[in-house]
């Protein structure tokens, strides 16, 4: 539908002088511009944004959103419980995990398997957020290459071989409960009480 | 021509080919550096001569000066895809045309120091038989001292009337050596120095570089192309025409198209750019379309529309494409200089006579090729001052705009010199005259009613649909 004349408000373009005209001292402050830009970046005077990259790493902050790891509790023990619910969180239906009775007293369930595909991940964060036992982490890696789609799918080796390489580096401190595993991992009453307390 | 000068000829070709296209690689890459710089970035500065090898480690890096000769071999091993049902005579032709037209029109451009031959020596026929002889065939042009020599001793009669001609008038002195002496010949700076018609054969020849893209538009099949052609020859056609009127008064002031008799003649007085500032900014605007330079890249528009008239060319051929156009801005950027910025002279600094010798030749070269690069960095630097023009604005900036200030440059230039109104003085108001004309047509475009981007109802007169527009204004208030 045609918009109504009545609604239309018409700018007028400022008039032009004499000067404005020819277009010559405005393409004199214009190249002016171009120049001074062109002379400080060759002189280093300029605002220096470029980063050498693969030489020159860039300062990530300590919320960056990349590749995940799955973080080990104080006995070295992948510290996930199995809960589904960063798989439940995900948006992007990425992550697949196989659940089995834990071999371990302190919890009931241990994900026998547990794989992202990195390709489909939106990297959200979402995983991170819903997880109760703080074992799943996004860290600070971003340069990930793969030279085809299956090496982009990450389990459970991979993704703890990250926590692993990231401690080592001290790049990505485990962010909280450090290695003692959450609430939600207590087996029986306990966990239940607590949690339903924290809700109260 | 002997066999010697055959071989000087095609060794000069050979260099100049070379060199030309060396720039046109590096030029490619200074072009990215200096786009980099104006956006406060860096620009290319990986690829360096170290092959990946680790022994060359300190070739690594080195500016991203191996840039183009990575670029030349990516468009060679590139995949060479040739679409379906393009005709396939043209499409094939029409890099070729493109590349070489711009190659071409390379061949009269003195890029150093040469040397004018004396104005034509009839008189001395005139002398021979008393009186003019228009059945007289072999006029003899000796452009260097050894090569009159060798016409004298061949042919005693005749250097006997070259004396006698040159006792007679000082219009027949001998011209000094075009270029260095080398083995009874000598190395020119220009493929094809002392061409009487030099501008007029430059400006023809890249004129054929619309048939390049025409071509290319046309056989590739697909309207892409074909837009992309009509927006590029419709540009090159209208663009010629200023161009040439840019240079008249230049060409009524030296007397000669010989572009080495240009140069001279700044050498000898000022600059054109001095008398001629609106034909040398003329002439600017001009080649600016005619190299499809931003703010008139309307042909390619890289960042909105379909390539242009090589959509449908791939690797090699489309690289070609590039190539001319390069060759072209570099070809245009020694005419610019030769016209209108004194070719190989510095006033007081490199004249004439000034250095001597070997030295004087090269710093003359040096000079010259220096303005060149100067005007290309300013080609440059315009791509990223300036915004691009709407098509409508293209036109009309050619047929209004330029072509207006060329008629009423010429016009004022020709009756000033023909006048002389101050006498001696008289050439200064040359640059006056330019500033008044461009102030006269700018004035007069102002007074003309602005094209409105209000939508119209039926088609109205310009007056009628301004008072409307007043009303419209009047309502709303
Ligand atoms: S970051 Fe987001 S998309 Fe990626 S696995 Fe976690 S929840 Fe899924
Ligand atoms: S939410 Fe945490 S504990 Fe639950 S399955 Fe995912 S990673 Fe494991």
């Amino acid at each position: 539908m045609a918009i109504n004349t009545k609604d239309v408000t018409w700018v007028e373009p400022p008039q032009l002088g004499l000067l404005d005209q020819l277009y010559l001292p405005a393409i004199v402050g214009g190249m002016a511009t171009a120049l001074k830009h062109l002379l400080e970046t060759v002189t280093g005077t300029g605002p220096d944004a470029t980063q050498q990259y693969p030489e020159e790493k860039p300062k990530l902050p300590p919320h960056y959103r990349g590749l995940h790891r799955l973080n080990r509790d104080e006995k070295g023990r992948v510290k996930c419980v199995a809960c589904f619910m960063c798989s439940t969180a995900c948006p992007a239906h990425c992550i697949d995990i196989v659940a089995a009775p834990s071999p371990w007293n302190d919890r009931e369930k241990y994900p026998e398997t547990f794989v992202i595909d990195e390709l489909r991940c939106i990297y959200c964060g979402m995983c991170e957020q819903a997880c109760p036992v703080d074992a799943i982490e996004l860290t600070s890696i971003f340069d990930l290459t793969g030279l085809s789609r299956e090496q982009m799918i990450f389990d459970k080796e991979k993704l703890l071989s990250v926590y692993d390489e990231t401690v080592r580096r001290g790049t990505d401190p485990v962010r909280t409960h450090s290695g003692k595993l959450g609430p939600a991992s207590e087996p029986g009453e306990a966990g239940l009480t607590e949690s339903s307390s924290a809700q109260s | 021509m002997n066999i010697t000068e055959l071989i000087v000829v095609l060794v000069t070709i050979g260099i100049v080919f070379a060199g030309v296209m060396t720039f046109v690689g590096y030029g490619s890459l200074l072009e990215r550096k200096i786009s980099a710089w104006v956006q406060d970035r860096l620009g290319p500065n990986r690829v360096g001569f170290d092959l990946n090898q680790p022994f060359l480690s300190m070739f690594k890096g080195f500016f991203g000066l191996g840039q183009p000769l990575a670029d030349g071999v990516k468009f060679l091993l590139k995949e060479e895809f040739t679409p379906k049902n393009v005709d396939k005579v043209f499409y094939y032709l029409a890099p070729a045309v493109a590349l070489s037209t711009a190659l071409i029109a390379f061949a009269v451009v003195p890029f150093g120091p040469t040397s004018v031959l004396p104005p034509m020596v009839d008189n001395r026929i005139d002398l021979a038989v008393s009186k003019p002889n228009p059945n007289y065939q072999h006029r003899v042009y000796p452009r260097t001292n050894s090569e009159l020599e060798k016409i004298s001793a061949a042919n005693p009669f005749r250097s006997e009337l070259l004396e006698e001609a040159k006792s007679h008038s000082p219009k027949i002195e001998l011209p000094k050596v075009a270029g260095i002496e080398l083995g009874g010949s000598e190395i020119r700076f220009g493929i094809a120095p002392h061409l009487d018609i030099g501008v007029l054969f430059v400006f023809a020849v890249s004129s054929l570089a619309v048939y390049g893209v025409v071509l290319a538009g046309w056989s590739s099949n697909s309207k892409y192309s074909l837009f992309g052609a009509l927006r590029a020859s419709a540009q090159l056609i209208s663009y010629e025409i200023p161009m040439g009127m840019s240079i008249l008064v230049v060409v009524f002031m030296v007397g000669s198209l010989n572009l080495e008799a240009i140069v001279e003649y700044q050498a000898k007085h000022t600059w054109f750019i001095v008398y001629q500032p609106l034909g040398c900014l003329l002439f600017l605007t001009a080649i600016f379309a005619e190299c499809n330079r931003l703010p008139f890249d309307l042909p390619e528009c890289e960042q909105e529309l379909v390539g242009g008239y090589h959509t449908e060319y791939s690797s090699m051929k489309f690289a070609c494409f590039m190539m001319g156009e390069y060759t072209h801005m570099v070809t245009t950027s020694f005419l610019l200089v030769a016209m209108f910025f004194g070719g190989w002279n510095i006033p007081f600094l490199v004249t004439q006579d000034f250095p001597e010798g070997a030295l004087g030749w090269g710093a003359k070269l040096v000079v010259f090729c220096g303005k060149m690069v100067a005007v290309i960095v300013f080609f440059m630097l315009v791509r990223w001052s300036l915004l691009r023009f709407r098509f409508d604005q293209l036109m009309s900036l050619a047929w209004k705009g330029l072509m207006t200030l060329g008629i009423l440059n010429t016009l004022g230039a020709v009756v000033i010199i023909q006048t002389k109104p101050l006498g001696e003085l008289s050439l200064w108001l040359l640059p006056a005259w330019s500033v008044i004309a461009l102030l006269m047509v700018t004035g007069y475009s102002m007074t003309r009613p602005k094209p409105s981007n209000r939508f119209r109802t039926g088609i109205k007169s310009v007056d009628q649909r301004l008072s409307s527009q007043k009303e419209l204004v009047g309502n709303r208030i």
